[in-house]
């Protein structure tokens, strides 16, 4: 009896490493959003906080498609949307580019050196984001070391302009978000058989051949991963085309800070979050799905 | 030696020097793998290559296969130099150890990939591709993937995928290392089947001196980047010319001693160890007073308790110090008065409940001088 | 086969220089005399020594240091028993939803997570007056709930790689589940809860959007202390300040690495 009861307690207890994280999320997770998709469907207005509630004086429901038809028929935020895209899939291509040959290079490295080639991926990741993307100021500045450096070889006459173009903000997202890439990339490239490599080519393909035959297709699941890793968060940067990019750089994530915080229009900054929320669902999902058949295959 | 005669695992008769290795040296850094090391496989032979692992035996393959490219030497491959020949241009395919079939492909896709690569037609690509499916006996598993399939299936896909361009030589990395002891035992003969039917040259690479001895018409036994005995199975089984070779194949008793006369075939050797002089059949250049083994293997040495009468062989008293029972045989360990401990293996010919000798019994062990070999260094 | 290891081989040494030469400039800057960050004056720690003395600098960077430690540890313990949920406790109703919450606040633009989580501030104290400031406390819940799900995922993770026969080895023994978990799960996930916890304090000290979402007048954090001279352009002081963060994760991590290769 004594045993029963002790059981019924760990249950109690169970139930109570359940309940806490999963409340934890639901009140600073879920309903969060619930309140962004309501405010997002209120009007504006010069009070605290500026915006009307859901319900009016006589307790009907009062919602509005306003700011949703606003983001849908100015071309402003159309062309927003489809920058930042753009912009995102860039980085990401540009990480890929210089992230695959890295991760291929640290996976076949010797094993001696491999924990120490990762950890100095890794490294940078533990400094501070911000001052990673400040660091690049001081070297695309006019006077920077970029310009400093080619002025002194006689490359260029006068400075480049690197700083506050889309060039600066392409560097420092791929530059963030390298990390992201390569380690998936690793993570794959690690457990693939050297032999298999080898094997196509003792069948008769040359190393190309062998790579897009073998290598590419296998390392897959770790290009996804890596590709959405570096998108989904490049979509909707802040601090990167902030400090680097011009100010007619207009990208998603300045244009809701800026809404939000200078122009006060919650229910305008909701919808554009709201937006980008779906723009992002269908490559989260993928991820996670992603990950999940990746964490079968491994298994 | 055997390879100027009939291979004797399939009765065809061997052209010499199909593949030609010579003076061929591969350095990694200080560390030389394969040491000038020369060699000449007939065609149609099933050669082993053997030795512990980091002898040099898997570079030696590698450079076959054109993954290395040897630091000297050159390698010729029926006629044609191959040694700075990239992989995917040499008429020789591999069989890898780990099998590296591709698990993206199915088994079919597996199969015919070297074909598709060579640009073969497509009628041409099923067509081998069929023949190779029951060649292997997959017919029924063509449409699977490698992770669905057995460590025997896979181990057949991978042959059948390297067979498939008809190569002149097939080479392969510790074909049955992944294999449980059942199914090894079948799967050599189903390798000797299939070499037998193609005609190709097959060379393995093994450290299981058990799978060269039963799959290979010859082996070369490999140590430190060097052969040190090239010969057929029973050459270097019964003829083992190295310390080293005697002891890497079987297990073998060695005296120490000392020369003390040269006959015509047969030297005697004074030992310490046995109290006696030993007589052994020569094979070498020896004079009197070199240092010498004198080397035995266990089961030409006869056990008994009675006196065995004098008929020239040697014999030596001693005491059994340990007996094991394996079914088909026995082994005994036998210490000398000296305290050397002397292995003797017996086939237990009668059935018996009883056993025919105990712990500390007093026996005398025996064997006839051409029963032993003299080994040198 | 050459070809390809040079390539890769020239590939690695370009991709560790663009990760490694604008920290080092960075540094080397730091020590500069010229109150104009990009030209050269000569060598000099004053703008140490100015650092130190900013009253500003030393306030955000407390106050960043107790919400890293705070929200890390409570991200820690959440963590774990998500991680633990997840792992070990089977089917329970809502767990899609939940493993869903679980990993997507990783994935979630920071513009989103801060402004969603500011709007629940703001209606929170609508309806029950708090937080009546937002600071501290609304800075530490906000960077609780991303970096909890970061924990979840490294504790889960390690549970999954570990042999569940182990607890059913001392459950066969006699101890009960609650037991078995103190006993056994939690000493052989601690390194996982270590790790979850200095990336959960790493992951907070680096926040700088959700943070400026979430907190009140009056309090700011270290990265929006900078932020607000960064915009500006180049200033000395945050190179020495960017110096001093270089040298002290760099030689934390090292330590940390070399500790756990001698042990292995």
């Amino acid at each position: 009896m004594n045993r029963v009861n002790a059981h019924r307690r760990d249950l109690v207890w169970q139930n109570i490493a359940i309940a806490t994280p999963y409340l934890w999320l639901l009140l600073f997770f879920l309903v969060p959003f619930a309140i962004i998709l309501k405010i997002s469907l209120a009007d504006p207005v010069i009070a605290q906080p500026p915006f009307t509630p859901a319900f009016d004086d006589a307790g009907r429901l009062d919602l509005t498609f306003d700011s949703f038809t606003f983001l849908l028929t100015d071309k402003l935020y159309a062309i927003t949307y489809l920058r930042s895209v753009v912009m995102a899939v860039i980085a990401t291509l540009l990480c890929l580019a210089i992230g695959f040959p890295m991760a291929y290079g640290i996976a076949r490295a010797r094993e001696e050196v491999r924990g120490l080639l990762l950890l100095l991926i890794v490294l940078p990741f533990w400094i501070s984001f911000l001052l990673r993307v400040y660091a690049w100021m001081g070297l695309m500045n006019n006077h920077g070391a970029i310009n400093n450096v080619l002025l002194a070889l006689g490359i260029i006459d006068a400075p480049l302009q690197l700083m506050y173009t889309d060039f600066a903000v392409f560097v420092g997202l791929t530059y963030s978000y390298l990390p992201f890439m390569i380690l998936p990339l690793y993570a794959t490239l690690e457990r693939m058989d050297p032999d298999l490599v080898e094997a196509a080519q003792d069948l008769g393909a040359s190393s190309t051949r062998a790579f897009w035959d073998i290598t590419w297709p296998l390392a897959r699941p770790g290009v996804i991963a890596g590709c959405l890793l570096v998108f989904i968060p490049a979509i909707g940067e802040y601090v990167i085309p902030y400090l680097l990019g011009g100010p007619d750089s207009l990208l998603i994530g300045r244009v809701l800070f800026d809404e939000f915080f200078a122009n006060r229009d919650w229910p305008l900054a909701s919808a554009v979050a709201v937006v980008l929320l779906l723009l992002l669902v269908v490559p989260i999902v993928f991820l996670q799905r992603n990950q999940a058949r990746d964490e079968e295959g491994a298994a | 030696m055997a390879a100027n005669g009939e291979n004797p695992a399939n009765g065809r008769p061997i052209e010499d020097g199909f593949i030609r290795i010579r003076n061929v040296t591969k350095c990694f850094g200080d560390f030389t793998a394969v040491d000038d090391v020369s060699l000449d496989i007939g065609k149609g032979e099933l050669f082993s290559i053997l030795g512990g692992s980091g002898c040099g035996k898997s570079t030696l393959l590698r450079m076959l296969a054109g993954f290395e490219v040897p630091t000297a030497g050159s390698i010729e491959i029926d006629g044609q130099d191959v040694t700075a020949l990239p992989p995917y241009e040499r008429p020789v395919n591999m069989m890898f150890q780990s099998y590296a079939l591709f698990p993206h492909m199915t088994v079919e896709k597996n199969i015919a990939y070297g074909l598709v690569k060579d640009g073969a037609a497509k009628s041409v690509i099923a067509a081998r591709v069929d023949e190779m499916l029951s060649l292997v006996q997959l017919g029924d598993f063509r449409k699977r993937k490698p992770a669905q399939l057995s460590g025997g299936q896979r181990q057949r896909v991978a042959l059948a995928r390297a067979l498939i361009k008809k190569p002149k030589v097939l080479l392969l990395d510790e074909p049955l290392a992944a294999l449980d002891k059942k199914l090894r035992e079948h799967t050599q003969f189903e390798l000797t089947g299939i070499q037998y039917e193609t005609g190709i040259t097959f060379v393995v690479v093994t450290h299981d001196q058990e799978e060269a001895m039963t799959l290979s018409n010859r082996i070369a036994v490999m140590n430190k980047g060097r052969f040190h005995q090239v010969g057929t199975p029973k050459e270097v089984y019964e003829f083992p010319q190295s310390r080293f070779v005697a002891e890497f194949i079987g297990t073998i008793n060695t005296f120490k001693g000392r020369v003390t006369a040269v006959e015509e075939e047969r030297v005697v050797v004074a030992c310490e160890a046995a109290g006696c002089d030993l007589v052994a059949l020569g094979r070498h250049l020896l004079g009197v007073g070199d240092e010498v083994e004198i080397a035995v293997r266990p089961e030409k040495i006869f056990v008994s308790k009675e006196e065995p009468p004098d008929d020239g062989g040697v014999r030596l008293q001693g005491v059994v110090d340990d007996l094991g029972y394996l079914g088909n045989r026995s082994l005994y360990r036998v210490k000398l008065p000296g305290g050397k401990v002397v292995q003797v293996s017996s086939q237990n010919r009668r059935r018996s409940v009883t056993r025919f000798l105990e712990w500390q019994d007093r026996v005398w062990i025996t064997w006839q001088p051409l029963s032993a070999v003299v080994l040198v260094d | 086969m050459k070809k390809s290891g040079r390539f890769s081989l020239t590939m690695l040494a370009f991709g560790y220089a663009f990760l490694y030469v604008p920290l080092v400039l960075v540094v080397v800057y730091s020590f500069n005399d010229s109150r104009i960050a990009t030209i050269w004056g000569g060598f000099s720690t004053r703008w140490y020594g100015e650092l130190l003395r900013n009253d500003q600098v030393l306030d955000a960077a407390w106050l960043s240091l107790r919400i890293a430690a705070t929200s890390a540890t409570l991200a820690t313990i959440l963590g774990t028993m998500a991680g633990l949920a997840l792992a070990r406790f089977g089917r329970f109703r809502g767990r899609t939803l939940f493993s869903g919450m679980i990993t997507s606040p990783m994935v979630m633009p920071e513009v989103i997570t801060g402004l969603s989580l500011l709007l629940l501030f703001v209606s929170l104290q609508q309806l029950t007056g708090w937080p009546g400031q937002r600071g501290f406390s609304t800075i530490t819940i906000a960077h609780t709930t991303f970096s909890m799900a970061y924990v979840a995922v490294i504790v889960r993770s390690r549970l999954a790689a570990m042999d569940e026969s182990l607890e059913e080895a001392a459950m066969d023994l006699g101890g009960r589940p609650l037991r078995v978990v103190f006993d056994i799960t939690l000493p052989l996930i601690a390194p996982a809860m270590t790790a979850g916890w200095l990336l959960a304090f790493t992951l907070s000290l680096d926040d700088l959007v959700i943070a400026s979402f979430v907190s009140g007048p009056g309090s700011s954090t270290l990265p929006m202390y900078i932020f607000s001279k960064v915009k500006l352009g180049v200033s000395p002081d945050i190179n020495a300040l960017a110096t001093l963060i270089i040298a002290f994760v760099s030689v934390g991590v090292l330590a940390a690495w070399l500790a756990t290769r001698r042990r292995a």
